[in-house]
């Protein structure tokens, strides 16, 4: 149990940093959740892991599970599950408002972000016919 | 019990909340609430310095419960003062920001509400998930506050931050971890108990967990190598917020300052002193990165923003050296430079309002309004936060030097200091010259017309008092400053108040 514990915390955590790093949002959305599941599994696995006993006081437990690390947990869900909301509209917000969905800010030598942007590709379109038509109307 | 210590957590909150629920409409009733509830907090914060200046530590159990088992809330000299800066720095800011910024984007009273809330929060807790759970606080009305008017850049900036900081989250719940996993407490006072008893085969897990959470310290007060969030972050949010933020860097530097001196101190076994190490060498080139900074600014917000950069590492380096004397003198220029890196940032901000689409980008244009005025704060500012005489960061360096001076890196502090000390001047009076003197060789043109209101340079004008007030009253303050070092390198009062006379429940 222990070597599958680690090895999920392990590779979760691997992906989900080797994700945030990646250009564009929603893969690094993606891979803070998984850093956020990753660490919520460590902070569950820093209670000692153990099967079938009790975090509360009970009268047939023989020993008990650390219930802190538990109440940790909890807490991590919900401050992470909040904070995945509040970074999905963000970035939804970000990508309405300039266009593309890359994380660097504009001016940081980020070509492809130009490239790929919705707002200017439809200003070039729109551009092309019109100065189309100022040639014809000269 | 002493209930007076959880007002600058409990008032923000509740006017907060009130401030979403029924002043959501009315902008005068919601200013009219925010600031009274900013001025409440200063008088509250004025009273607990008054009270924690006796040099007892006061406890509140939240619940009633006893520490370590409940949370606790500590007040001694350091939390006192950090509350009073906050405060202060927090209404000049405030009343900057209702001359017509909070009325650029929804909700920014409440948020403003909350980001207090979270940093006195972090200020008094005395445990450590607490300290996370107010950081998030902090952090979350944060991001509201940096997307505080829109716009594409702005909030690309935002999602930046919030990715890095979210990071820097689940380190911290790592680090949390870990010190838990191997000390089996939560509160500071505990684990400062706990870390000497820790065995030699747990020392590997407790040390790394301390160094992790050093690396979220540092993120939050912007060194490097992981100081690359601030310059985007402060240069795109709107002024009064950036300057705001100014104390939010400070956070970071009170935990590292709370933490590594309680519980990994001299007492500390195997792990003492274990931040030296790693603190000293990542702010001494946090201090030349952010004056080289200064130097290659192409706006005023950024400037200052690297103006913070170089701050912190001037601080953090002098926080590194672990002595009282270099501790006390560490506070004094945190004061300083949290009220001279807010004021430059209202002066950013007034500029850039000023120059249409050119905002505070240093490039020479025309004059603008009330440009002498603005020009004068701009120098007075630029003269603090560079360490000139005769203002407060010429005194903060001056002691900075001093106490410095029996380390055994003082020739690398005293020199990079000094030198960086030049480097920003240059940069200082490079940004000067271009956004206000360069107009008048220019052919003078219509000035663009501006209100001319007062509150703003209220505003900054009386944050600058504070920092004159710093300067005249240096001899007192820096004694005041001495015994609150003292009181944290003597952590047992510390710890005799939170767990309780006969060590607590151990």
């Amino acid at each position: 149990m222990e070597f599958l514990v680690a090895s999920a915390i392990g590779v979760m955590t691997a992906a989900g940093i080797y994700l945030v790093l990646r250009t564009r949002t929603f893969p690094v959305v993606i891979g803070l959740s998984l850093l956020t599941y990753a660490t919520n599994l460590f902070l569950f696995a820093t209670g000692r892991l153990a099967i079938n006993q009790p975090p509360v006081i009970s009268a047939d437990a023989a020993a008990y599970i650390d219930p802190l690390p538990q109440a940790l947990v909890l807490t991590a869900i919900v401050i992470s599950f909040g904070m995945t909301a509040v970074v999905v509209v963000m970035a939804l917000r970000a990508y309405l408002e300039t266009g593309n969905d890359h994380v660097d800010l504009p001016g940081d030598a980020s070509p492809e972000a130009s490239d790929d942007d919705w707002k200017q590709r439809g200003r070039k379109q729109t551009a092309g016919p019109g100065a189309k038509k100022g040639g014809v109307r000269a | 019990m002493n209930h007076v210590l959880i007002l600058p957590i409990l008032v923000p909150a509740v006017v907060g909340a009130l401030l979403v629920m029924a002043a959501r409409y009315d902008r005068v009733l919601a200013r009219v609430f925010s600031v009274t509830s900013m001025v409440a907090m200063v008088a509250i914060a004025l009273g607990l310095f008054v009270i924690a200046s006796d040099g007892s530590v006061r406890t509140y159990a939240l619940g009633a419960w006893p520490a370590p088992f409940g949370i606790v809330l500590a007040l001694d000299r350091l939390s006192a003062l950090m509350l009073l800066l906050g405060a202060v720095l927090g209404l000049g800011v405030l009343l900057y920001a209702i001359n017509g910024w909070d009325l650029r984007g929804k909700h920014f009273h409440p948020l403003y509400q909350f980001q207090l809330m979270g940093i006195n929060g972090a200020f008094l807790t005395g445990d450590f998930f607490n300290l996370f759970v107010f950081f998030e606080i902090l952090l979350i009305a944060s991001y509201g506050l940096m997307v505080h008017g829109g716009g594409g850049l702005r909030v690309k900036a935002g999602v930046q931050y919030v990715v890095t900081n979210l990071v820097g989250s689940s380190v911290f719940l790592i680090a949390v971890g870990m010190i838990y996993s191997v000390t089996g407490t939560l509160n500071m006072a505990d684990l400062a108990l706990k870390v000497p008893q820790v065995p030699a085969a747990d020392q590997a897990l407790l040390q790394t967990g301390a160094v992790l959470l050093l690396l979220v310290f540092a993120v939050k007060a912007a060194l490097v190598p992981v100081h690359f969030w601030l310059p985007g972050t402060y240069a795109n949010a709107p002024g009064p917020v950036a300057a705001l933020f100014a104390i939010m860097t400070k956070v970071g530097a009170y935990s590292i300052i709370r933490l590594y001196v309680l519980a990994f101190g001299a007492e500390a076994g195997a792990a003492a002193w274990l931040a030296a190490p790693w603190l000293l060498p990542a702010a001494l080139v946090t201090l030349v990165l952010g004056m080289i900074g200064v130097l290659a600014a192409r706006s005023l917000g950024q400037m200052a923003s690297f103006a913070v950069i170089g701050s912190m590492g001037l601080l953090l380096s002098t926080v590194a050296v672990f002595t009282e004397q270099a501790t006390a003198a560490a506070l004094y220029y945190l004061i300083h430079s949290t009220l001279a890196a807010g004021t430059l940032f209202l002066i950013a901000d007034l500029v850039a309002e000023r120059r249409g689409l050119l905002r505070d980008r240093l490039v020479p244009a025309a004059r603008i309004a009330q440009g002498g005025l603005i020009a004068t704060l701009f120098f007075v500012a630029a003269i603090a936060i560079t360490g000139m005489p005769p203002l407060s960061g010429f005194v903060g360096k001056l002691l900075v030097l001093d106490a410095v001076r029996a380390s055994t890196h003082a020739t690398w502090m005293w020199s990079l200091i000094l030198a960086t000390s030049l480097i920003a001047i240059v940069g200082f009076s490079r940004g000067g010259s271009l956004l206000f003197w360069k107009p008048h060789a220019l052919p003078p043109g219509p000035v663009a017309a501006h209100r001319a209101d007062a509150l703003p340079f209220v505003a900054v004008g009386g944050l600058l008092a504070c920092l004159a007030l710093l300067t005249v009253f240096a001899g007192p303050v820096h004694a005041w400053l001495e015994l609150a070092a003292a009181q944290l390198y003597a952590p047992a009062g510390y710890i005799e108040a939170v767990l309780g006379t006969a060590g607590g429940l151990r």
